[in-house]
C-alpha cells in the first residue's frame, strides 16, 4: 500500500525513481587484544590514506563547483588526518596495548571530541563535530564498512536522508539523482537552497522519511506541494506522471518568456528580480530571465568559514556579480547576521530573543571595523556596474544616517587615495520593522529606495516568531495590517520619486502579486525559479483591476477574506 | 635553538584558518616546534593542540624551534605571523 508523507516544497518539480538511503554504517567498535601490532598499524595506516584521498576528491570537487571558501573545510578535515597528535598517538596505543587499531582510532578520537566539546567557546564546540566526522570516516574504513560514496551512484534515484551535509550536496550528480528527502530543514536550509539552485525537486522537513522508507522502494517527490508518496500505486504513479508532464509542458512555456519584458496586459512595467546569495547563483539568475538583481545576501561569504571575509574576498565577489549582470541593477545588502543566522566566531552572547536582538545593522554599527571593510569592498566593486547598497533591519532614522555616514566616510577616503568608485550609488534600506514602514514618508526623503522585507515585517508585526510552528497560524502575508504597512511604504517612496521593491517569500507568491501590483510595487525580487512563472502570471493582469481588487482587499477583516478573494478573482 | 614572542592582534585570533597555515607551514621543518600560551605548550605541527589553546586577540605566544633546521623554521613561521596574525 502506498503512503503519503508531507513537508515542505523547498525546490520545485516531479521526481519519480527508486530511494537511496543514506545511512551511517554501524561503527560500533570492540575492544580485542592483538597479537601482531605491525598488522593492526598497517590496517590503520591503509584507512588513513583512503580517507585522505576521498578528502581530497571532494575538496576538489566542491572547489569547482561552489569555490574556495566552501572547500576550505575540507582542507581542515584533511590537516586533522595528519596530525601527529592524533595519528601518532593512536599508532603508539596500539603498539603498547595491543589493541585493535578501531579500538585505538575511537579512544583516542572520542578523547579529542571531548576536550572540544568541553571547551567554552560555540566555535570551538564546533570543532567537535569535525573531528567526530573525519574520524568516523577512517574507523568505517578500519571496519571495512566505507562511508557510501554519493560520487558512485549510477542510476536514477530519490536520495532519501535525515539532513544533507555540505560535503553531500558537494558530490550529487543531477543526471543520477533525480529529487530528494529529508528529515529536517527548512525553505531556506542548505540542502534546499542547493536544490533550487541546481533545480532537483526536493521536499524537506518530512520528520519521519528515514523512519518510513525502506532501500530501493519507489518514490514520488512532489516539490510544487510538498508531497512524497511511498510506493505508490499504478493509479498515483500515473497521475503524477501526468503532472510531471504538465509540469515540464509548463516550464517549457515559461521559458519563452525569458527576453520578454515583465509587464502586464495593459501595458505597466516592473522590474522582476532575483534574490541570491553567491555569484554562484548567477547561472539560474540569467536562466530564468531576471532583469536584476533584488538581494545579494552577503552573510554567506561569512558563514560556513573560520573567520571574517577580508576586503579583497568581498570586493572579488560583489565585483563578478556586478558585472556579471552586466549594467543591471544589483542591489547588495549589508551583513545581516544575528537571529536564526549566527557566525560563531564572533564569539556572540546568547539571547533570549535573538530576533529581537543584537543583529544586522545594530551589530554593524557596533562592530564597525567589520562593517567598513564591507562599505570599502561594495565601494570599490561599484565602479564595475549598477551597485545598490542596502542596510538590514533598520528601525530608525539614526541607524540609517550612522550607516551613511560611514559609508560617506570611507568613500571619501577611497576617492583621496584615487580608488575608483561610482559617484551615484543608490543608498537604500530595508523595510522590515514596523516603525519603519510608520516613518516611512520620513525616510523617503532621506534614503533612495526601500525594500520590503515581508519575511521579518510579517513576524514583527504579528508578534509571532517565525521559528515557532505553535504560533505559525500567525505568519499572514495576507492580513490587511500587512497589506496596509506594504500601502503606507510603496506611497511614501513615490510621493518623494523613489521606488520600493519587496524581496520577501511574498513577492513572488501568486497570491500577493495582483495585491502587490495594485499598490504599486516597482520591484519584486524572489527565487530565481520564481521569475518566469510570475511574469508570466503578470502579463495575464491588469494593472487597473489589480487596483480595484487592492482598494477591496484593504478594507477586509482578516487575511483569510483576502486570499479567498484574490483566488477567486484571479487564480480561476 | 630559536624562540621568539608574539603579540596576535588578529580580530579572530588564531582560528581555524591562520592556524591551518601555521600547522602547514611547521610541518615542512624537521625541528620540534612548539606554541607556548598561558603556560601550556603544543605540537606547532598537530592542528588540533594549536586550536586547543584557543588564543585569542591580544595574546601573547611564544614559539620555540629546536633541532637542525631551527632558524629557517623561525623565519618561516615569522613570515606567516606578520602576514596578518601578528604585528
Amino acid at each position: 500500500m502506498s503512503k503519503l508523507l508531507t513537508g515542505i516544497g523547498a525546490s520545485s518539480g516531479i521526481a519519480i525513481a527508486k530511494s537511496f538511503k543514506i545511512e551511517t554504517p554501524d561503527l560500533t567498535v570492540e575492544k580485542k587484544n592483538i597479537e601482531n601490532a605491525e598488522e593492526e598499524i598497517a590496517v590503520f595506516n591503509k584507512a588513513l590514506e583512503a580517507s585522505i584521498g576521498e578528502l581530497e576528491v571532494i575538496r576538489e570537487k566542491t572547489k569547482q563547483d561552489l569555490g574556495e571558501e566552501h572547500a576550505e573545510i575540507f582542507s581542515a578535515h584533511i590537516l586533522v588526518l595528519n596530525d601527529p597528535e592524533l595519528v601518532d598517538t593512536i599508532r603508539q596505543k596500539v603498539k603498547d596495548e595491543k589493541v585493535n587499531a578501531a579500538f585505538a582510532l575511537k579512544e583516542v578520537a572520542d578523547q579529542f571530541v571531548s576536550m572540544f566539546e568541553s571547551m567554552d567557546n560555540e566555535y570551538m564546540k564546533e570543532r567537535a563535530a569535525d573531528i567526530r566526522d573525519v574520524s568516523q570516516r577512517v574507523l568505517a574504513h578500519v571496519l571495512g564498512k566505507p562511508i557510501v560514496s554519493l560520487a558512485e551512484i549510477n542510476e536514477e534515484v530519490v536520495l532519501i536522508a535525515e539532513d544533507l551535509t555540505p560535503s553531500e550536496t558537494a558530490q550529487l550528480n543531477k543526471k543520477y539523482v533525480k529529487g530528494f528527502v529529508t528529515d529536517i530543514g527548512g525553505r531556506t536550509s542548505h540542502s534546499a537552497i542547493m536544490a533550487r539552485s541546481m533545480e532537483i525537486p526536493a521536499v524537506v522537513g518530512t520528520k519521519s522519511i528515514t523512519d518510513e522508507a525502506e532501500k530501493d522502494i519507489f518514490v514520488i517527490v512532489d516539490g510544487i506541494d510538498g508531497k512524497v508518496i511511498l510506493n505508490p500505486t499504478d493509479e498515483e504513479l500515473q497521475q503524477y506522471r501526468t503532472k510531471q508532464e504538465q509540469y515540464e509542458e509548463q516550464k517549457k512555456e515559461w521559458a519563452k518568456l525569458v527576453n520578454e519584458p515583465s509587464s502586464t496586459m495593459d501595458g505597466h512595467q516592473v522590474e522582476l528580480a532575483a534574490n541570491i546569495g553567491t555569484p554562484n547563483d548567477l547561472d539560474g539568475v540569467k536562466n530564468n530571465g531576471a532583469e536584476g538583481v533584488g538581494l545579494y545576501r552577503t552573510e554567506f561569504l561569512y558563514m560556513g568559514r573560520d573567520e571574517l571575509p577580508n576586503e579583497e574576498e568581498q570586493f572579488q565577489a560583489y565585483k563578478k556579480v556586478v558585472e556579471e549582470m552586466n549594467g543591471k541593477p544589483v542591489v547588495i545588502r549589508t551583513l545581516d547576521i544575528g537571529g536564526d543566522k549566527e557566525l560563531p566566531y564572533l564569539d556572540l552572547p546568547k539571547e533570549m530573543n535573538p530576533f529581537l536582538g543584537f543583529r544586522a545593522i545594530r551589530l554593524c554599527l557596533e562592530k564597525d571595523d567589520m562593517f567598513r571593510t564591507q562599505l570599502r569592498a561594495l565601494l570599490r566593486a561599484s565602479a564595475f556596474g549598477n551597485l545598490k547598497i542596502m542596510f538590514p533591519m533598520i528601525a530608525t532614522l539614526d541607524e540609517f544616517r550612522q550607516g551613511k555616514q560611514m559609508l560617506e566616510e570611507e568613500r571619501g577616503a577611497l576617492l583621496e587615495k584615487g580608488v575608483d568608485v561610482s559617484r551615484d550609488i543608490e543608498i537604500g534600506i530595508m523595510v522590515e520593522i514596523p516603525s519603519t514602514a510608520v516613518m516611512a514618508p520620513q525616510f523617503a526623503k532621506e534614503v533612495d529606495f526601500f525594500s520590503i522585507g515581508t519575511n521579518d515585517l510579517i513576524q514583527y508585526t504579528m508578534a509571532a516568531d517565525r521559528m515557532n510552528e505553535q504560533v505559525s497560524y500567525l505568519y499572514q502575508p495576507y492580513n490587511p495590517a500587512i497589506l496596509r504597512l506594504v500601502k503606507m511604504v510603496i506611497d511614501a517612496s513615490h510621493q518623494e520619486g523613489k521606488w520600493t521593491g519587496m524581496c520577501g517569500e511574498m513577492a513572488g507568491d501568486p497570491i500577493a502579486i495582483p495585491l502587490l501590483l495594485g499598490l504599486g510595487l516597482d520591484e519584486f525580487s524572489m527565487s530565481a525559479t520564481s521569475i518566469l512563472p510570475a511574469r508570466s502570471q503578470l502579463s495575464k493582469l491588469t494593472k487597473e483591476e489589480a487596483e480595484k481588487a487592492v482598494e477591496k482587499a484593504l478594507q477586509m477583516n482578516t487575511a483569510q477574506e483576502v486570499k479567498d478573494y484574490v483566488e477567486k478573482t484571479f487564480l480561476n | 635553538m630559536a624562540e621568539k614572542t608574539f603579540k596576535i592582534t588578529a580580530e579572530t585570533g588564531i582560528h581555524a584558518r591562520p592556524a591551518t597555515q601555521l600547522v602547514n607551514k611547521a610541518g615542512q621543518y624537521e625541528s620540534e616546534i612548539t606554541l607556548e600560551h598561558k603556560g601550556k605548550s603544543v605540537n606547532l605541527k598537530s592542528i588540533m593542540g594549536v586550536m586547543s589553546l584557543g588564543v585569542s586577540q591580544g595574546a601573547e605566544v611564544t614559539i620555540k624551534a629546536e633541532g637542525p633546521d631551527a632558524d629557517e623554521a623561525m623565519a618561516g613561521i615569522e613570515e606567516i605571523m606578520k602576514a596578518g596574525l601578528s604585528e
